[in-house]
């Protein structure tokens, strides 16, 4: 009897991986979004063999130039090659192509970090002050008054006071993104805790942190890897709302924010500055909630089955 | 107490609580820093003396809560110090530029409330249909485009190209009405972007849920005409939903704000946090937080209080 149940128990899991697998890999969103990020996030991992040239490099001979204009250039070494600026160049004379290119790696970079750090604090909040009422009571507390204060303008005003760098940049982002986290792992704890076979567990002398580790946690996957991408999305349209404002990363650091914060003053004559990282941004950005959008309906039936966000 | 008065309490208390709790955090992320907070507020600008004043005035030297007790004590006489870079007082710089990003935020949020309520109507009770994905997609690429890239293609399209709007700035008020509305028109439809994507999302669950319900069986078994059936029978029981997304999505509206007037040269609040945080003039930044703060607690308080209205059970 008991060998039957556990090989069913065991069954389960391998029974359910395929067609989750499979739904996956049928949602549309999910291949489209998923393509278009996995191609964009190549192209910028094999920026240095795509035909760029130094993102930082001013060149008083190709200022200005319009999308496609072809030119000479002198290489680093010298050597002096024709090029075909295809996206243009700024006011400095640096290539919007190989800037875009390397800008994306930024981006990629805060997206991916953001949301991997804020999953990680928001899970341990949320875990903790779902099950322990003491810190419920604190920590949710907080998580209210963070929530007040308007995301952007509490990044501008950490970064402001640490000084901006890749770093602080992650961080002051992941800080705004932690309690909207922090509340959905402990919503779910709350409602899973209430589950029968939480309290078979508990009723048969679970230790808490096995409890937590073995029986939440595993049902919370699913919501925070939808949860994750957002705020992926979330955090590179921050970034770069940071970098135009001009508080954000250093700007000799080619980043999508800093290509259009430098490209909004000529913006008038020579819009290809902002337009061309604005596409890409946005459809990066796109990409990202369109898989997160698939990643929802397939991953997560009970949570926010009708399209809206948490 | 009756139920009427326990909501009310509740909500007031929870209201307050978070409203300290902002005011701690500011205060602590202030003297939380590496550097000489008496040095940071006082900005880069300052001079050896003036750090030596703040210093004096923040009383930095005596035990953390007692600073606090001086800090807030001064915030409820609405004294919020003086900025080191304006050489003005920060209510004054608040109160001067406090028109611009209201005019911006209002005009933005009846324009969102305008478009989103009943298209996502439109869509939830079409569920599925042709104008429901549509909508999705739209929402999907609001959330994704970023304010200023918006603005920036707006300018280009609509004030360079097309010539129907002035390209930017801001005409007050009372120098007209005309001037007045023609320079906040595209500020506010870059702004509501994704404040309609939000509203309209939600107003769609909403209302594809009503109308899976009971009563709206019985209203079209009665023979209420369709449109009867969606707007006083399902609309109505989404309000809830609808309005309290107006309140939570106020930090979006309010974090747009700063870009957008950024983005269209407006004078307003966005602008001088802006400012302050490339001056490093942190007593502005930290009211502005405040300010906005508490705003959003307020009307999140207010539409607590209009559940008593659209969401009878609650008062029984």
């Amino acid at each position: 009897m008991i060998d039957l149940l556990d090989s069913t128990v065991d069954a389960l899991p391998t029974a359910a991986a395929p067609t989750a697998w499979r739904a996956l890999a049928t949602n549309w969103s999910v291949r489209l979004g998923g393509s278009v990020l996995a191609f964009f996030a190549l192209v910028s991992l094999l920026a240095p063999v795509l035909g760029v040239i130094d993102p930082t490099r001013l060149d008083s001979t190709n200022i200005n130039r319009r999308p496609g204009v072809s030119s000479a250039v002198t290489l680093a070494n010298g050597e002096s090659v024709q090029r075909n600026f295809w996206m243009g160049t700024d006011g400095l004379g640096r290539d919007i192509y190989s800037r875009v290119l390397y800008g994306g790696r930024v981006s990629l970079v805060i997206g991916v970090s953001v949301a991997t750090l804020s999953l990680l604090f928001g899970l341990i909040i949320g875990l903790a002050s779902g099950y322990v009422r003491w810190i419920d009571v604190l920590v949710m507390r907080m998580m209210d008054g963070l929530m007040a204060i308007p995301g952007i303008l509490l990044a501008l005003f950490l970064v402001a006071l640490w000084r901006a760098s890749l770093g602080t940049v992650i961080l002051a982002i992941t800080l705004t993104e932690i309690p909207r986290v922090g509340r959905l792992v402990r919503s779910l704890t709350l409602s899973i805790r209430e589950e029968p076979y939480v309290e078979a567990a508990v009723s048969v002398g679970t230790s808490t942190v096995k409890l937590l580790y073995r029986h939440i946690l595993p049902n919370t996957i699913a919501p925070l890897i939808v949860q994750g991408t957002y705020i992926c999305a979330v955090a590179m349209l921050a970034e770069s709302i940071l970098s135009f404002l001009g508080v954000g990363l250093p700007t000799d650091v080619p980043t999508w924010g800093n290509i259009m914060a430098e490209g909004r003053l000529s913006f008038n004559q020579y819009p290809h500055n902002v337009l061309f990282p604005g596409v890409f941004l946005a459809l990066t950005v796109l990409s990202v909630n369109m898989l997160g959008d698939g990643l929802r309906d397939t991953l997560d039936p009970r949570f926010g089955k009708r399209g809206e966000r948490p | 107490m009756t139920p009427i008065w326990r909501f009310l309490v509740q909500r007031v208390v929870s209201a307050i609580t978070v409203l300290l709790v902002v005011v701690v955090m500011v205060f602590l992320l202030m003297r939380l820093t590496l550097d000489d907070p008496a040095a940071i507020i006082a900005g880069d600008s300052a001079t050896t003396e003036q750090i030596q004043q703040v210093r004096e005035s923040l009383g930095l030297s005596r035990p953390i809560v007692v600073q606090f007790g001086i800090w807030f004590g001064g915030l409820l006489h609405g004294d919020l110090g003086e900025s080191f870079f304006y050489k003005k007082t920060v209510v004054q710089l608040i109160a001067q530029r406090l028109e611009p990003t209201l005019a911006l935020a209002l005009c933005t949020i009846v324009m969102a409330v305008m478009v989103a309520v009943p298209l996502g109507a439109i869509a939830g009770w079409r569920h599925g249909g042709w104008l429901d994905r549509m909508l999705m997609g739209f929402s999907t690429l609001g959330f994704s485009i970023p304010v200023f890239v918006l603005g920036y293609l707006l300018i280009w399209l609509v004030s360079l190209k097309l010539g129907w709007l002035p390209v930017q700035g801001y005409a007050r008020l009372a120098d007209g009405f005309s001037p007045f509305i023609r320079r906040l028109i595209l500020p506010s439809v870059t702004l509501s972007l994704i404040y309609t994507a939000l509203i309209a999302r939600v107003t769609r669950a909403a209302v594809s849920e009503a109308l899976t319900e009971d009563f709206v069986r019985t209203a079209r078994a009665k023979g209420l005409p369709e449109w009867r059936v969606v707007i006083h029978h399902a609309l109505a029981n989404a309000a809830v939903p609808i309005v309290t997304v107006i309140g939570i999505g106020l930090t979006l509206l309010l974090s747009g704000v700063v870009v957008t007037e950024r983005v269209f040269s407006i004078p307003g609040l966005g602008q001088l946090t802006v400012e302050a945080v490339l001056n490093r003039d942190f007593r502005v930044i930290q009211a502005v937080i405040l300010l906005f703060s508490m705003t959003y607690v307020l009307v999140n308080l207010l539409i607590d209080l209009t559940y008593l209205v659209l969401d009878p059970r609650i008062r029984y």
